[in-house]
């Protein structure tokens, strides 16, 4: 094979070299740095992505052939890059600004009920919040609810939480021959639904929960057990006759409260698994155990992520003189 | 400006709608010069020449959209024919369709032609069922006449035209909503590139126009791409229908002819003939409902002085600070006793209903303004709502995945920033405000 003449792209003032056809989100994340968040795009969904706007960049130049800048910012997991391309990311405060508005945005609507979600603690609106949100709302209106439904055995909606990233759509397209699973309605009204309530029988459903960004999709067999942050994560394998049957087992103590599929660096799954391991293995013994999972990147369950954005409390003059004991600092020793 | 009709010359004459009434009075002449003398090339070749820029919104030349469709042997082309007419204001395309249809059913033939389509639609907004039936019977006599079907005139070329119906969404009037719907699913914009031209309907090449734009075309292949473009005025070229409507002494279609004065339409007895009831005019919406609005005084004259003409350049003078778009062609007149802040409401209430919600700063923050001009126009507003609604449409405007998001933030950013005075008059007097027929008066800027 001949090889491929590779495509070099500027992300904040780093160049990366990557493959023509790779979108700019994939080149930052190649690069490792200044990766912008993605609520929408999924990897692994075909046509997932461009929706839910907070991966917006800045294209200061198109290309060495055309450097002209692109008139608007643009879905950097869509667009793909081209030779010469330079992009503005965390240096753009224009690109800070829009971001800041979708997170506005994203968030006007949500019900903001972390106290109480399963998703707390691994949400990536969570995240998005943290890094980017404002610390009060200016919206003052009522928020948009809508009824919990039950789709299927395993897997319940909870729409009034759902940002409509449409990654469950994807994901029920890909798994099943005919379409089971959409969006019904228009604008901020629309949801996320089957039609008319029928469950998504398919033996891959449970996968939905783990692609859902927020806590709209979560699992029946693990609500309100725990917050995900006491539970410890471990992978774990088996012998499925359906999927590869690799997972993360979740635990407290002794128990395996949940199963999930094992998610990468930027929270996506690296293997879709079955319900069978999802719902209805959960004994040690069901397991090979290969070892504890790092957390990383992902969410606030990755301890102290958050620790060093927080602004200090200011401490009146006794901090100078005092040794340092029970200051912020020395917490954080 | 000279008082050329292109569009509407006949209509008027007993059954137009007659293929046989139709010929008599020149039609289906380009169809014939197209196949027979011209050859697709030479169609897009004039059709260039003739500088007709898109009529439904966006202005972007027809000649060099046609020039980016791919033309990969073996890929079947599509020709979709845009008259999924709802901009509010805008009411042209059903006019025409509804009188003229073969002029359509005629332009869509030469038009598939040209592209080297053989299948084309019209896709109609589903509220104008009438307008299918007219079009469908148009088609099924030009069938029979032998302008469509198999081995049109003898030429070897075969064209399948079709008329679908929509569901009366208005995203479907952006091309690629209007292609997803087309092949039966929900009518969300595509994420764009690949463009149409690249990538549209079924995957194939395809080219989206406006019912204006193609109507167009036979005159411009009848009599030449250049006679059409000494038409107007510079790059606005040849007519264009206006559908006035509003606070006018004469609404309806008027064919202008690109360039005329906005003073002359607005008062001249041709056109619209002067405000109603002798009253002064407040505001102008030139381009339907998505355009930003203009005060009397910027209207009818450019930030600079000069007279405002009916043209993409003048009326576009001065960017969005003092200037607006042509548009679509629905001009919406206010006089004095009109409500900015209720009609920016009114306006914010359709971009909120109609939003499709796949991108999240046009389905949240449609919905929002609309909140908030809900408030202020009915007595709640508060202070910082004013600056709230700046900042919100421009946190929706260029971040969206079409252009409706644009089309949202547009009139709301544009009524707050010219008349500001009448939101604030609102905020602080919400008694006499919300009193039924209360309106802010501003003498500066009535005409």
């Amino acid at each position: 094979m001949s090889e491929i003449s590779l495509f070099k792209v500027t992300i904040d003032g780093e160049e990366v070299e990557v493959a023509p056809g790779t979108t700019i989100l994939q080149a930052a994340r190649q690069l490792g740095k200044h990766v912008p968040p993605a609520m929408c795009y999924y990897t692994k969904l075909q046509g997932s992505g461009g929706k839910c706007r907070t991966c917006i960049v800045k294209v200061t130049a198109g290309s060495t052939k055309d450097p002209r800048p692109m008139p608007k910012l643009v879905a950097s997991c869509r667009t793909p890059v081209m030779d010469g391309m330079v992009v503005a990311n965390e240096t753009s405060p224009e690109v800070i600004e829009a971001r800041k508005g979708v997170t506005e945005f994203l968030l006007i609507n949500h019900p903001l009920d972390c106290p109480i979600c399963d998703q707390a603690g691994e949400c990536h609106l969570q995240d998005l919040g943290y890094e980017h949100g404002a610390q009060k709302t200016r919206y003052d209106f009522e928020r948009r609810t809508f009824d919990k439904i039950d789709i299927g055995p395993y897997v319940q909606l909870h729409m009034t939480r759902c940002i409509l990233c449409y990654r469950c759509v994807y994901t029920a397209d890909q798994i099943t021959d005919k379409r089971v699973h959409g969006v019904l309605d228009r604008g901020d009204h629309s949801e996320i639904s089957t039609y008319i309530e029928k469950a998504i029988t398919n033996d891959f459903s449970g996968n939905v929960i783990d692609v859902c960004p927020v806590g709209a999709l979560t699992d029946k067999t693990f609500r309100f057990k725990s917050r995900v942050w006491f539970t410890k994560p471990v992978y774990a394998h088996r012998n499925c006759p359906k999927c590869t049957g690799k997972v993360t087992l979740w635990y407290k103590g002794d128990d395996v409260l949940r199963v999930t599929g094992r998610k990468d660096k930027w929270g996506e799954l690296e293997d879709f698994i079955c319900n069978t391991c999802r719902f209805e293995t959960k004994k040690t013994a069901d397991w090979v155990i290969e070892g504890v999972v790092n957390v990383d990147r992902h969410s606030v369950i990755s301890q102290n992520k958050y620790t060093l954005k927080a602004e200090k409390p200011v401490v009146p003059e006794l901090a100078s003189k005092h040794t340092g004991e029970g200051t912020w600092d020395h917490q954080l020793k | 400006m000279g008082k050329i009709k292109i569009l509407t010359k006949d209509i008027g004459t007993p059954n137009l709608q007659n293929i046989d009434v139709y010929i008599s009075k020149g039609g289906y002449a380009s169809v014939e010069k197209a196949i027979k003398t011209l050859g697709p090339d030479a169609v897009v070749e004039e059709v260039k020449k003739s500088g007709l820029r898109g009529r439904g919104g966006a202005g972007f030349p027809t000649g060099m959209k046609w020039s980016f469709i791919d033309k990969t042997p073996g890929k079947s082309r599509y020709l979709v024919c845009n008259a999924d007419e709802s901009e509010p204001g805008t009411f042209k395309d059903r006019y025409l369709m509804a009188e003229n249809p073969h002029v359509l059913i005629e332009g869509m033939i030469t038009s598939s032609f040209a592209l080297g389509a053989n299948r084309s639609y019209i896709y109609v907004r589903g509220e104008l069922i009438y307008v299918v039936r007219i079009l469908q019977k148009a088609i099924d006599e030009a069938k029979a006449k032998g302008y469509l079907g198999k081995n049109i005139l003898g030429s070897g070329f075969d064209l399948d035209l079709n008329v679908t119906c929509g569901a009366g969404a208005y995203i479907c009037g952006e091309e690629t909503a209007l292609i997803e719907s087309l092949e039966g699913k929900r009518g969300n914009p595509r994420i764009k590139p690949p463009f149409p031209a690249i990538a549209g309907l079924w995957g194939m090449p395809t080219v989206v126009n406006n019912v204006e734009s193609i109507a167009a075309v036979p005159w411009i292949v009848v009599n030449g791409g250049e006679e059409y473009a000494k038409l107007g005025i510079g790059k606005s070229t040849g007519t264009k229908l206006i559908s006035a409507g509003g606070h006018i002494n004469k609404p309806g279609v008027y064919e202008i002819e690109l360039g005329v004065p906005v003073e002359e339409f607005i008062y001249s007895d041709e056109y619209c003939g002067g405000i109603w009831k002798n009253r002064k005019l407040k505001a102008v919406v030139a381009g339907g409902s998505s355009v930003p609005i203009l005060p009397a005084n910027l209207i009818t004259k450019t930030a600079n002085g000069e007279a405002r003409l009916m043209s993409y350049e003048s009326l576009s003078d001065g960017g969005f600070a003092t200037g607006t778009m042509l548009g679509s062609g629905g001009f919406i007149a206010y006089d004095e006793t009109a409500c900015i802040v209720k009609n920016t409401w009114n306006f914010a209430r359709f971009y909120h209903h109609e939003s499709c919600g796949q991108c999240s700063p046009c389905r949240e923050g449609t919905g929002w303004m609309e909140k908030v001009l809900h408030n202020i126009e009915h007595g709640h507003g508060k202070p910082s709502d004013i600056d709230l609604l700046v900042d919100v449409a421009k946190k929706i405007e260029g971040n969206t995945i079409c252009p409706l998001g644009d089309a949202a933030a547009w009139p709301v950013a544009s009524a707050v920033r010219h008349f500001r005075d009448e939101f604030e008059w609102h905020i602080k007097n919400p008694s006499a405000a919300t009193q039924p027929g209360a309106v802010f008066r501003n003498e500066a800027v009535l005409a």
